[in-house]
């Protein structure tokens, strides 16, 4: 396969997206067995009605939170480009945290070690994408969601002959 | 904190705001079983921490902050809920009110299945809950702002986004009887003025944060449960909530003579089309969106794109529309929704807002209101400006009428004298919602009876009238047990705290409800049981209005309008009005069916078998001495 990137991460499409948190609950579910958002590898933010969006890690290319952490307690997985945390030499010192643009690495509020999606991959699918009830989430690679940017936008400019069969 | 396996928090927060200090009680699983939750624990708990008679202002008249036995779950439209129950400043009766969004789950997750609050504090503070932390912080600094506004500022000074706040506006601080609190935004607890109760307790909002695990008793079945739920929640149980949403109401109502317009004056509305949920959202919806948990998008966000209200923006659903719009016989949705803006931006439970102004309207139409009384405004019906204009006076008290009028519809007439009181649409105080009830009869006897005032979510009895299962155009026997079982499901919806619009997705009724409830408490309940439940909340609503003073028969009663104006509209409705006989048909049909005597109190038999015989003492006062 030709693809630039083959690391495919969880997105939310901005239009469908609408703060209901399902993927939280689902997440925590999944993850800890329990209801509890503050568990949650995925968060959605509700900034007013007409603006949510759920955010979860999206496995960069030389990931900022890998870097930044003094320990050499995150990898990230070559084959996958998940983030793995060792939780024997993670401190929760944060730096990672304050390193990632997207606030998708977290401090556990009981380990007290940070945690990040990992693509449910004991479950083979991420149970995010399985309950949004919305379908806003996808599990896409950047090219992508650069190709859906594209003919978004190419909609947009044509508007009119696209209006017509 | 890791808690046991059930959704029940099992514990109690009370605050006392005179003095700062909170204790904790446990939740009895008894209790629990007995009330639910919601609006049957929040009542239980009144009858609890209140003496008879109290002012709704007093310090002593409790406050309940409720949650649902699901909140705090992944249950779609169960699991982000709460109900506020406490004495209502419209009715002196019973006052409560749900609402879901994203606040009910944060304060279960807070670790609390109620939270009562007493007393008042010296000034407006909001209390702050971080889990099992509570701490009263001044909110001086937040007086007369919004409850989004305040939302806002309390998630700002505390620093965390992930803060919910319930909340009241410059209504609720300045005593207006139809006040309402609001949580994320747009979700209110609309109705029988709770807001000012909050107000009187100088209590401006209620923040929380909550971090402790929610658990089910039985997690597999739990989930395979929910996913069918989410499933149906796609289907057509929830079709018109998803797509027009409850202003698909309007053009139906209409079509039937049932579109109450200009303070039940007519049945129709000549400008229903421009009004109507089609109308809506083409032009001005936009975006649909949800609650925390819930699969289905019910939440029909109004933007107005151009005009004097530009930018206006606000949450529009049928009952609001209707209040402010067809009631006022206003026909022009940008001014409906800046109407709707103001009244959550005051704080005021929609419904009662318009339902004041358009009675306001009517006394201005027929003469017992001048310009004088209205400062120079022209209060005609149809005035969009007049309507926009009166809802924020009132929501401030700003002039003499607002200041009146603040008071809601019932003492309104009475303060305004010169007939006005035919102009009254209430029932024990509660001004009237979307249904024209001269045509829908069934409705016309569940709203009299209604233990919290005119309401059509105490029983749904416009549904056999609309869907044409019955005739609506009179009152006969039968009618009693429609209302019955129609309220009683709903106390067990409104106790689970479910959202209504989800009711059609439990085909099986209550069977699937009792199991729900199981699979998440471990407590075991059958559907019968649970009905009971529902039977009992109405009880128990109906003991607190009698203690009050305000539960009996004269107090089920239906406006001078509803009574003796036939609708004048031509076709079907033409001539239709309730008249005495066949409304005390149906008043002795219902009260018949309930086991309460021809005076509307329920039995000491009735009660013995609820298991409500710790409160026989109430009935027993009115009652009497058995005779010999």
């Amino acid at each position: 396969m030709p693809a630039i990137h083959d690391r495919k991460f969880v997105s939310a499409d901005p239009n469908k997206c609408v703060g209901c948190c399902v993927c939280e609950y689902a997440c925590s579910v999944e993850k800890e067995k329990t209801y509890n958002p503050t568990k949650s590898r995925i968060r959605a933010v509700r900034l007013n009605p007409l603006a949510n969006l759920a955010i979860t890690c999206r496995l960069c290319e030389d990931p900022p939170c890998v870097t930044a952490c003094p320990r050499d307690a995150l990898t990230q997985s070559e084959e996958t480009g998940i983030i793995m945390v060792d939780e024997e030499a993670c401190n929760g010192c944060g730096w990672c945290i304050e390193a990632c643009d997207y606030g998708a690495v977290m401090l556990h509020p009981e380990s007290k070690v940070v945690f990040v999606c990992d693509l449910c991959q004991e479950k083979g699918k991420p149970q995010c994408i399985e309950w949004c009830p919305e379908e806003a989430l996808e599990l896409v690679t950047s090219d992508v969601l650069a190709q859906k940017a594209r003919r978004s936008a190419v909609r947009k400019l044509f508007q009119e002959s696209m209006a017509t069969r | 904190m890791v808690k046991e396996r059930m959704s029940y928090a099992k514990q109690i927060l009370h605050v006392d705001l005179s003095t700062g200090k909170t204790e904790i009680k446990p939740l009895k699983e008894d209790v629990a079983k007995k009330y639910i939750g919601g609006i049957g624990l929040g009542m239980h708990l009144f009858l609890d921490t209140s003496k008879a008679g109290v002012d709704p202002f007093s310090p002593e008249n409790p406050i309940i902050f409720a949650t649902g036995p699901l909140s705090g779950t992944m249950a779609p439209s169960a699991g982000n809920s709460y109900a506020v129950v406490s004495k209502s400043p419209a009715t002196e009766g019973i006052a409560e009110g749900k609402a879901h969004g994203f606040f009910g789950a944060e304060l279960k997750r807070a670790g609390y299945d109620a939270v009562v609050f007493k007393g008042k504090a010296e000034k407006l503070v909001y209390v702050w809950i971080d889990d099992n932390s509570v701490q009263l912080i001044n909110a001086e600094h937040l007086k007369g702002k919004s409850p989004y506004e305040t939302d806002v500022a309390i998630r700002e000074e505390l620093g965390d986004h992930y803060i919910r706040v319930s909340a009241i506006g410059e209504a609720g601080e300045k005593l207006v009887r139809v006040a309402s609190i609001i949580n994320d935004e747009f979700r209110a607890i609309g109705r029988t003025g709770l807001g000012a109760v909050m107000g009187a307790k100088n209590l401006k909002a209620v923040a929380v944060r909550g971090t402790n695990d929610v658990n089910v008793a039985n997690l597999e079945e739990f989930t395979e449960f929910i996913k069918r739920i989410h499933e149906r929640m796609k289907g057509p149980a929830t079709r018109k909530y998803r797509t027009l949403g409850t202003p698909e109401n309007v053009l139906v109502l209409n079509a039937i003579a049932a579109l109450a317009t200009r303070n039940f004056t007519q049945a129709t509305f000549e400008g229903a089309e421009k009004v109507s949920g089609e109308y809506l959202n083409e032009r001005y919806i936009k975006k649909i969106v949800g609650c925390a948990t819930c699969g289905m998008r019910c939440d029909h966000i109004g933007v107005v794109p151009e005009g004097p209200y530009k930018g206006s923006t606000a949450r529009v659903e049928f009952e609001c529309l209707w209040a402010l719009g067809p009631n006022t016989g206003v026909d022009r949705l940008d001014a409906i929704i800046e109407a709707i803006y103001q009244c959550d931006y005051y704080g005021m439970d929609c419904i009662s807002t318009g339902g004041i102004v358009g009675f306001a309207m009517d006394c201005y139409e027929n003469g017992v209101l001048t310009k004088k009384d209205t400062d120079g405004l022209d209060l005609r019906f149809g005035n969009a400006e007049a309507l926009v204009e009166m809802v924020k006076r009132i929501g401030s008290r700003k002039g003499q009428l607002a200041d009146v009028l603040a008071e809601g519809t019932m003492r309104a007439a009475e303060k305004i004298g010169k007939g006005a009181v035919k102009y009254a649409n209430h029932i024990k105080g509660l001004e009237l919602p979307g249904y024209e009830l001269r045509t829908l009869k069934t409705a016309a006897l569940g709203f009299a009876v209604s233990f919290r005032g005119a309401c059509h979510l105490r029983s749904g009895a416009y549904s056999p009238d609309v869907k044409g299962k019955v005739d609506r155009f009179k009152i006969e026997k039968g009618r009693g047990k429609i209302v019955m079982d129609g309220e009683d499901l709903y106390n067990v919806v409104d106790s689970l705290i479910l959202c209504k619009f989800s009711r059609g997705v439990f085909y099986e009724g209550l069977d699937e409800m009792a199991k729900y409830y199981t699979l998440a408490t471990g407590i075991k309940i059958t559907a019968e049981e649970l009905r009971q439940a529902g039977e009992r909340i109405n009880n128990l609503a109906r003991l607190i209005n009698i203690r009050e003073g305000k539960g009996t028969r004269e107090y089920d009663t239906l406006p001078p309008k509803i009574m003796s104006v036939p609708v004048p509209d031509e076709g079907v409705a033409k001539g239709a009005y309730v008249n005495q006989k066949e409304f005390d048909i149906g008043l002795d049909d219902y009260y018949e069916i309930r086991g309460w005597t021809k005076e509307g109190i329920p039995t000491v038999e009735k009660l013995k078998e609820l298991g409500l015989n710790d409160l026989i003492h109430i009935v027993n006062k009115k009652i009497g001495k058995p005779k010999k």
